[in-house]
């Protein structure tokens, strides 16, 4: 009887190691930067090249750094969140448009329409690597003293809004959130 | 036909691997070395089973293009390994450091094999305890 007791244990023990492994995606990783100071950004603005974007920009400020291309299809998938978001004006957005090129960024936010405070060109992923980045689009939330509060890696929507980011927003903006 | 028959087992030991970065980056042969070791070593994030050596993603080639900035500029192979980890976690490092939370993975296969031992020893015990008529039954 207890020869088969031991495997019998050792596999009930196993289960839930497996099941959890199976409910996890591997290519969302978690940031390093999570809890910990966001990293600086300097870039020139997408839409004025002679102005800079940065961190510098919203200091204080409890903001989202939203990390896009427009050869990411998940960054179409969010867009229409992203312009519900902003309209609502609830948290200002910081864009960081990642490898792409500056034509085609501007005609994307001609046709899908600008949810950006501010978008910094990244052209040749520098800034990317310092945040971290490997695949867009990925979204930050930075707190007002300069924290990483939450990161989200792939499209942006209302179920995601809701449960991920809403219960760190600061609570003034809570009445008018979408 | 057999010739036919010859060319396809030739094909059949080709080697299918394409060395994304072949090339040479550096002149100086030491710095050469250095830059191939590490770029073996790191894992390409967006094509996880890759390391950016081997991958062409424009991730592992902005990668590649800092790591090698990093060696210009005289860094040591921590340093940069501590620049990686501290924007891609632990995780892209394919041989982890023996330090804080990875430490589990170098202890854990020793732990494995000794408890396998263990066993290893109990069972042959038990079964040397045994009269021989009755392991011949067994089997």
């Amino acid at each position: 009887m207890s020869r088969f007791l031991v495997p019998l244990a050792a596999f009930v023990v196993l289960i839930p190691v497996l099941m959890i492994g199976l409910t996890r995606d591997p290519s969302r990783l978690p940031s390093p930067f999570l809890n910990n100071p966001a990293p600086q950004f300097e870039l020139p603005s997408l839409i004025h090249p002679e102005e800079s974007v940065g961190s510098a920009d919203y200091e204080d400020q409890q903001v989202l750094v939203n990390v896009w291309a427009t050869w990411c299809p998940g960054c179409r998938q969010e867009h229409g969140f992203l312009m519900q978001l902003a309209a609502s004006g609830v948290i200002p957005i910081y864009g960081i448009d990642w490898r792409d090129t500056r034509r085609e960024a501007l005609r994307w936010l001609q046709e899908l329409g600008n949810p950006y405070v501010a978008t910094g060109f990244d052209g040749d992923g520098r800034v990317g690597i310092d945040w971290g980045v490997y695949g867009a689009p990925e979204t930050f939330l930075i707190g007002t003293d300069g924290t990483v509060l939450h990161k989200h890696t792939g499209p942006l929507n209302r179920q995601v809004w809701q449960r991920d980011f809403v219960p760190l927003v600061s609570a003034v903006a809570e009445e008018k959130l979408p | 036909m057999k010739k036919l028959l010859w060319i396809c087992v030739m094909l059949m030991c080709a080697s299918s691997s394409v060395a994304i970065d072949a090339g040479k980056s550096f002149d100086d042969p030491e710095l050469q070395a250095r830059y191939d070791k590490i770029t073996a070593e790191v894992r390409c994030l967006k094509c996880q089973n890759q390391t950016i050596k081997d991958s062409n993603a424009f991730l592992a080639a902005d990668l590649r293009r800092e790591i090698k900035r990093m060696l210009e500029e005289g860094m040591t192979d921590a340093e940069i390994y501590d620049f990686l980890v501290a924007r891609y976690g632990e995780f892209a490092l394919y041989r982890p450091r023996a330090t804080g939370k990875t430490l589990i993975l170098w202890i854990a296969p020793i732990l494995l094999l000794g408890f396998g031992a263990l066993f290893l020893v109990r069972i042959v015990r038990r079964r040397m305890a045994l009269p021989i008529d009755d392991i011949s039954e067994e089997g």
